[in-house]
């Protein structure tokens, strides 16, 4: 029993070690962005917050156009994940309830997007989008990424837990296939698509490479680029505390979205590991 | 299997919005870098065949050659050092403790982190002039280290902060991972008198292989293309290249120097790479683990 104890402390101890050091570079960050530029240089370091913030989040904010950035970044993560989540919810439904010729093929075509990321074809792609003149344009910051391996593995896994009696009662009750996957599965799937919903919008929100190939206009800039101009102008002056009030702002987004629908995600991480 | 037999053709109908954009924005883009790879593009946009000489040229080159051994050292560490970190909190959160729920959670958020913003969180930190470590390290061994300059510098701030970002998503997928090994092995281990760390090496650690062979293929995908948006903002792929990745490399052959057709070549043998490491990663996580019936 003493043992036991001894080691739960420990265990906790250590724990919260690690917790605290992971958390240090998000609070050294926060700090830095709450005081003056020259108290941002004191020596030895200040470690408490100040009370700058609002006045650094101000400068960011127009130094960046901050606005629109974070505009054009919700409209495309948006876009993006809904349109993921519902093509992915079809395409398992077809995968799961049907049996069709072709299937055999089809399906690991979808899983095959897994190995192709964007990086592998952004040349040819830049060139079609280009001759489409879809340059500058939100269909090329969001129609490429519609389709999701994740989402289709996501809802195939759940759809195929669900008792088949379900579907049969429906369609012996005249239940088309489509009324049986609105009114009955997807009521069932809020789970998976919350948890879908927040790796996409994070995935989007995140993304820099393509959004920095495919834009060049001032006005389609999101924020990965709004945080890199902040940056790389700021460091040369070396104005760490604009530079971490910008980061702060263009953090927050997805950080929501991950802390509310934070038990769907880690619920549906745990149905990918469970086969 | 059929639930609905009577529908013939609605199966098509649902998967065609997905097989419709995969089609026509990754197999056939990515054919279209296979064919690129074979050419040379001139400055007025004409293709001249050359064959493997891309690929060939790519082999000898010694610039090409740096770049694949500094991304598979950085892929080994986030991949090595990542994944230890996080299979020894995600054990310690799965312990008989109370608010183990709590832990198992409190780690998730450097999941919302873009690669951007952790290397600017972390350059801040390896400041030359104010960051953190820096300074704790002249203090320490009086070396001044300055990532602008110092290769070995700059490895380490990138090393350091995708292994950070890549925590909270690692320690989420071996936290499930670990709640699906059954208890009643760990049992028969002790019970068999086996050591805590036995059971772990003989038990625990090979019904992790399908959760650990699917972190190697996510942190892999990570090091190699989402690593991006960190080195071109941070590094630039400095100081003298040190962090010029395959994918910076890429970019920077294919959009910089104008070079497609080089560039091309490069992203195929990219595909190769991720697609072994896929491919192994299908085949741990579908043959029959040495403890199924």
């Amino acid at each position: 029993m003493k043992r036991q104890t001894l080691n739960a402390i420990l265990t906790h101890a250590v724990l919260i070690i690690t917790l605290l050091a992971v958390a240090f570079p998000m609070y050294y960050a926060f700090v830095m962005a709450t005081h003056t530029h020259q108290d941002a240089y004191a020596f030895p370091p200040i470690l408490r917050p100040g009370n700058q913030l609002w006045t650094n989040i101000k400068t960011a904010w127009t130094r960046v156009n901050m606005g629109l950035l974070l505009r054009n970044s919700t409209i495309i993560a948006c876009v993006v994940s809904v349109g993921k989540i519902v093509f992915s919810i079809l395409a398992a439904f077809a995968f799961t309830h049907f049996k069709f010729r072709g299937s055999w093929f089809l399906f690991p075509l979808c899983m095959v997007t897994q190995m192709m990321p964007l990086p592998v074809r952004v040349i040819p792609l830049y060139r079609m989008m280009a001759d489409w003149n879809w340059l500058n344009t939100y269909q090329a910051l969001t129609i490429p990424y519609f389709a999701s391996t994740t989402g289709i593995i996501l809802f195939r896994q759940f759809y195929m837990t669900v008792p088949a009696e379900l579907a049969d009662a429906a369609r012996v009750d005249g239940a088309t296939p489509m009324q049986y996957l609105w009114h009955i599965l997807l009521p069932l799937s809020w789970t998976n698509v919350a948890a879908l919903l927040v790796i996409e919008f994070v995935y989007m929100w995140n993304e820099y490479l393509w959004p920095n190939i495919a834009t060049t206009e001032a006005g389609m800039r999101v924020a990965q680029i709004g945080l890199r101009m902040l940056y790389t102008s700021e460091r040369g002056a070396a104005e760490w505390n604009i530079i971490m009030a910008g980061l702060f702002i263009i953090m927050l987004p997805p950080l929501i979205v991950l802390i509310i629908f934070r038990r769907q995600f880690a619920q549906g991480i745990a149905m990918q590991t469970t086969k | 299997m059929n639930r609905f037999p009577n529908h013939r053709f609605l199966p098509y109908a649902l998967v065609i919005p997905s097989v419709a954009i995969i089609t026509i924005f990754l197999i056939v883009p990515f054919g279209q870098a296979v064919y690129l790879s074979f050419h040379r593009v001139s400055p007025f946009g004409t293709l001249r065949n050359v064959g493997w000489r891309n690929y060939i040229e790519m082999f000898r080159s010694s610039e090409y050659l740096f770049s694949f051994r500094n991304t598979m050292i950085f892929s080994a560490l986030v991949i090595g050092v990542g994944l230890t970190i996080a299979l020894c909190i995600a054990l310690l959160t799965t312990q008989k403790i109370r608010g183990a729920g709590f832990y198992q959670i409190a780690f998730i958020w450097t999941y919302a982190m873009s690669p951007i913003i952790a290397g600017v969180m972390w350059s801040l930190i390896f400041d030359p002039s104010i960051g953190i470590m820096a300074r704790f390290i002249n203090r320490a061994t009086g070396l001044s280290i300055n990532y602008y300059t110092d290769p070995v510098a700059a490895f380490i701030l990138v090393t350091a902060a995708s292994v950070w970002i890549m925590l909270g998503y690692n320690i989420c997928f071996f936290v499930a991972g670990l709640q699906n090994v059954p208890h009643e092995l760990k049992e028969a281990a002790w019970i068999d008198g086996a050591t805590t760390w036995q059971t772990f090496w003989v038990v625990t650690f090979p019904m992790l292989s399908p959760t650990t062979a699917f972190l190697v293929f996510v942190n892999t995908v990570y090091a190699f293309f989402q690593s991006f948006g960190m080195i071109d903002v941070v590094t630039q792929g400095g100081p003298n290249r040190a962090t010029e990745f395959l994918i910076y490399k890429i970019y920077r052959d294919g959009f910089g120097r104008m070079q497609e057709g080089q560039a091309a070549a490069q992203s195929v043998f990219l595909f190769v790479l991720i697609a072994i490491v896929g491919a192994v990663q299908i085949y741990t996580s579908t043959k029959k683990s040495v403890y199924d019936r």
